[in-house]
């Protein structure tokens, strides 16, 4: 479904991402693991069309995505929920909703698809004419989410979905990827939080200073707690 | 109370057409980060286009709507050929991008039509008085009014209800989100200085209906008080630039009819001190209140 070969990502003389490659397939969680600065964000960044590719190709569903401007990316099906989830804060839930719509194909039934939305995520049918910038963090994420769901898309991107969340919204969170891989996204998510990204993924990467240092799939025999420690320093 | 309420009726007339003028600035600012100081050019060649077919003949009721229509047009070729290129630069290139763009057309009308000043004959309906009770009001105020209203009640519906709208409110508070969103960028820059070409479009209707003349500076007031109303009401903030052009008309009436006829002269300068003291107070504006953020 989405291939990215030798992706590299320069901001002037800073290389942020050194000749990435990965692969997601249909139907697949795929997870992207590493610390802050490790290039997550500029990986997404740059497969989203919003900083420029300095070197390799971002090929999905068999079409080069190098050139393309970020709304026509999006209306190829793939939708960013990103870092710090950005929220129109001064629009309500609903609202927020209704342009996270705008890639969709169909529009005629958004109404009702915000209504079939608010039964996974029903607390943001209780905020719907809320400002989405008086929600709290926990129901923030569940928007930003919603939002891009809303946009109908085959590949949905997540990056840092648990960051600033408590320990019980995380486990929510990487409850609802699986829910929505049930409901037939393929899913792609940059994390921190590597030990539950290695447990969720079908197929996880680590990522530090910029470069893939380790693969791992989740038949794998490499365990997940030395992997963490062995690459990342972090003790499961 | 006569008197009031026919200063009243002259705040709201002037204040009006600041409003709408304000708010075009403010809609392209609070996308693009540009403070568009050509923005009152586009009022000067609506102006100059309703000069230009009332010489061929045509009656104000053809004239003023082309003017309108020429002032969309004229903000879409600026965004296409001054302010497209310059987009993803800094905001000081665009600022003087934008200073340029005002030298370049000022200079353009005064060599290719007259540095003086040339009037436009106005339909005798405009100046009549209608009398209500013991008020009088002129035809063109009450056309100034209700183009301002109907202007303003129809923008908050465009931004309020349709997903259009939605859109253009999304991009003003983080444009690359929008984008996210699947949203055009440039759908949504053009549509930002079709209206705001619109509105200055209607404002040279209105102000035109006043002075009866254009000459080529005459964008260079309505852009410095488009500005000043946006800084009264808080930058960035749309519904504070509406605020703050009716504040500024208010304010500017009651100077002329408070001060002395010796010192009338300095009205501006008694009205920018005020505006001074409202920013001493409220430096972001009256309703540039920084919203808290909840995590």
């Amino acid at each position: 479904m989405l291939e990215i070969e030798n992706l590299t990502v320069r901001y002037g003389n800073i290389t942020a991402v050194k000749s990435v490659s990965l692969k997601v397939n249909e139907g697949e969680i795929v997870a992207l693991i590493g610390p802050n600065g490790a290039g997550k964000t500029s990986t997404f960044a740059a497969m989203m069309g919003l900083v420029g590719i300095a070197d390799g190709s971002v090929v999905y569903q068999e079409r080069k995505l190098n050139r393309l401007s970020t709304e026509r990316i999006v209306r190829q099906g793939i939708t960013l929920v990103p870092e710090h989830r950005r929220l129109f804060k001064d629009l309500t839930v609903r609202e927020n909703l209704r342009i996270g719509a705008t890639a969709r194909a169909n529009k005629a039934n958004m109404h009702q698809e915000i209504e079939n939305l608010f039964e996974l995520f029903p607390i943001l049918r209780q905020r719907s004419e809320q400002k989405a910038g008086y929600l709290s963090g926990g129901e923030a994420q569940q928007l930003a989410i919603a939002r891009a769901v809303m946009s109908s898309p085959r590949l949905l991107v997540l990056d840092e979905p648990t960051l600033g969340l408590a320990p019980l919204l995380v486990n929510a969170i990487f409850e609802l990827i699986q829910t929505l891989r049930e409901r037939g996204f393929t899913i792609l998510f940059a994390e921190q939080n590597a030990y539950k990204a290695l447990q969720t993924a079908d197929r996880t990467y680590i990522l530090r200073h910029g470069s893939i240092v380790a693969e791992r799939d989740r038949g794998s025999s490499a365990d997940a707690a030395s992997l963490i420690q062995t690459y990342l320093g972090v003790q499961v | 109370m006569t008197e009031f309420s026919q200063q009243l009726i002259n705040c709201i007339s002037l204040g009006g057409t600041y409003a709408l003028i304000a708010l075009g600035l403010a809609l392209v600012d609070s996308i693009l980060h540009l403070v568009n100081f050509a923005h009152g050019e586009i009022l000067t060649l609506s102006g100059y286009s309703m000069l230009g077919l009332a010489a061929l003949g045509l009656p104000w009721v053809v004239f003023a709507p082309l003017g309108i229509v020429t002032g969309v047009l004229v903000a879409l070729l600026m965004e296409r050929f001054a302010f497209h290129k310059v987009r993803n630069t800094s905001e000081n290139t665009m600022l003087l991008t934008s200073f340029g763009l005002s030298i370049i057309i000022q200079a353009l009308i005064q060599m290719l039509v007259s540095p003086r000043p040339k009037s436009i004959a106005q339909p005798a309906w405009l100046t009549q008085a209608i009398h209500i009770g013991t008020i009088t009001i002129q035809a063109r105020q009450i056309l100034t009014i209700m183009i301002t209203i109907l202007a303003l009640v129809l923008l908050l519906l465009l931004l309020k209800r349709t997903n259009m709208g939605i859109a253009m409110r999304a991009a003003a508070e983080d444009f690359n989100a929008t984008r996210l969103m699947g949203v055009s960028a440039n759908g949504v820059i053009a549509i930002a200085f079709a209206i705001s070409g619109l509105l200055a479009g209607m404002a040279a209707v209105l102000t035109l209906t006043v002075r009866g003349s254009v000459d080529p500076g005459m964008g260079v007031k309505f852009t410095l008080m488009a500005f000043v109303a946006n800084a009264i009401g808080g930058i960035g903030n749309l519904l504070g630039a509406v605020a703050g052009g009716f504040l500024l008309g208010f304010m500017e009436v009651i100077l002329r009819v408070w001060l002395p006829v010796s010192i009338s002269g300095f009205t501006d300068g008694f009205l920018f001190f005020l505006v001074a003291l409202i920013l001493i107070f409220r430096p972001k504006g009256l309703f540039g209140i920084t919203q808290a953020e909840r995590v």
